[in-house]
C-alpha cells in the first residue's frame, strides 16, 4: 500500500523524489552493465520485474482486518544487487499511479524510496549477512524478502509521520499510529512474501543453476 | 523433495491468507445501523489517520485517472498480476524444457 496522491506536503514530495535519483541512476548503470556483459541474463531480469508485478498486485487480507500487498522486490535485489530494483520499482509504481489511482505521481518519490530502494537494499544486506553467518540458503532468502517487505512499510510510516507529526506527541506518537496501520498489517504479508520468494528461488535453482552461477551470487549454490 | 517443500510453503501462504478471513470478526453495526466495512486497504486507513492528525490538511493533487468502479480497478490489478505471472510461467516452462532436452541429449551421446 503506497502513500496516496497528494498526501505528502510539496516539500516532502520533492525531497523524496530527489533522494531517489542517485539510487535510480546507480540501478540503471548496474542493470546496463549486467545486460551488456551477460545478455542471457535479460530473461532472469524480466522474471524479477514480473515477480514484483505479480506480488504488488495481490492485495491480501491481514489479521488487523485491513488489506495490503507484498512488494516482491527481494528477489531482484538478491539476484542483481541492491539498487537494481530501483528503476524497476519506478515502472511498477508508475503503472499503478497512472492507471490504478494507487499511490500517485506526487508521492512517487516517497513510494519509490520505500519500496524500490529501502526494501531491496535491506533484503540484499540481510541475504548477504545470513549467508555470512552460514544460515541455510532458504532461510537467508526468507529473512531477506520478508524483512525487506516489512521495512518498506516501516519506511512508509516514517515518511507519513515526518509529514504529519502529532500535534501533541510529535513525530514519535505519529509514527506509532502509522506503524499500527502499515507495519502491523504487513507482518503476515511479509511472511507470505518471504515464503513466495523462497518458492520462486527453489524453482529457479532447480532449472537454472547455470544462469544463477553466472550471476555469481555469493552462496546461491550452497 | 524440492517440489514437496514448495508445496508445503505454498500451503503456508494459503493459510496466511485464509486465517485472517476466518479470525477477523465484523464489528457490530454502530448506532446508525450501518455495517462496518472490514478488509479495506491500509492506505485508506492511513488517509483517515492523516485527517485525524492534521484535520486542516488538504491533499493538493488528485489521481489523473481513477478506475470508474472497484470492478474496473480489480480488472486492472488482475491484468497486472496476469502479465507478471504469464512471464514467469513462460520463463520456467522454457527452462524446464531446455533442462529436459539437455538431459536427453546427454543420455543419447
Amino acid at each position: 500500500m503506497h502513500i496516496m496522491e497528494g498526501f505528502l506536503p510539496v516539500t516532502h514530495a520533492i525531497g523524496w523524489g530527489v533522494a531517489c535519483l542517485p539510487f535510480i541512476a546507480h540501478g540503471v548503470k548496474t542493470l546496463n552493465r549486467q545486460v551488456k556483459e551477460r545478455p542471457e541474463q535479460r530473461m532472469l531480469l524480466g522474471v524479477s520485474a514480473a515477480f514484483t508485478f505479480v506480488l504488488s498486485a495481490l492485495k491480501m487480507p491481514s489479521l488487523t482486518g485491513s488489506c495490503s500487498h507484498p512488494t516482491g522486490t527481494g528477489l531482484g535485489a538478491i539476484l542483481f544487487g541492491p539498487t537494481a530494483m530501483a528503476p524497476i520499482g519506478v515502472v511498477v509504481l508508475l503503472f499503478q499511479a497512472l492507471l490504478l489511482a494507487h499511490g500517485g505521481l506526487t508521492t512517487l518519490g516517497a513510494n519509490v524510496f520505500s519500496m524500490a530502494i529501502v526494501g531491496p537494499i535491506a533484503a540484499w544486506l540481510i541475504f548477504r549477512g545470513g549467508r555470512a553467518l552460514r544460515l541455510p540458503f532458504g532461510v537467508s532468502v526468507f529473512l531477506a524478502a520478508s524483512l525487506g517487505d516489512l521495512l518498506t512499510y516501516v519506511t512508509t510510516s516514517v515518511q507519513l509521520a515526518m509529514a504529519f507529526p502529532d500535534p501533541l506527541g510529535g513525530f514519535k506518537a505519529s509514527l506509532l499510529k502509522f506503524l499500527g496501520v502499515f507495519a502491523l498489517t504487513q507482518i503476515p504479508l511479509a511472511i507470505s512474501e518471504g515464503l513466495l520468494t523462497v518458492i520462486i528461488f527453489n524453482a529457479l535453482r532447480r532449472f537454472n543453476p547455470k544462469e544463477l552461477q553466472e550471476l555469481d551470487i555469493k552462496g546461491v549454490q550452497g | 523433495m524440492n517440489t514437496r517443500t514448495n508445496l508445503i510453503l505454498l500451503l503456508a501462504v494459503v493459510a496466511l491468507v485464509v486465517l485472517p478471513l476466518k479470525l477477523v470478526k465484523r464489528p457490530t453495526p454502530g448506532p446508525d445501523g450501518q455495517e462496518v466495512e472490514i478488509f479495506l486497504g491500509a492506505d485508506d486507513q492511513a488517509k483517515e489517520m492523516v485527517s485525524r492528525i492534521s484535520p486542516t490538511y488538504k491533499p493538493w493533487a488528485r489521481p489523473l485517472i481513477t478506475p470508474p468502479s472497484s470492478e474496473i480497478g480489480s480488472l486492472l490489478f488482475a491484468l497486472q498480476a496476469a502479465i507478471g505471472a504469464g512471464f514467469i510461467g513462460y520463463y520456467l516452462g522454457s527452462r524446464v524444457t531446455r533442462a529436459k532436452l539437455a538431459r536427453e541429449a546427454a543420455g543419447n551421446s
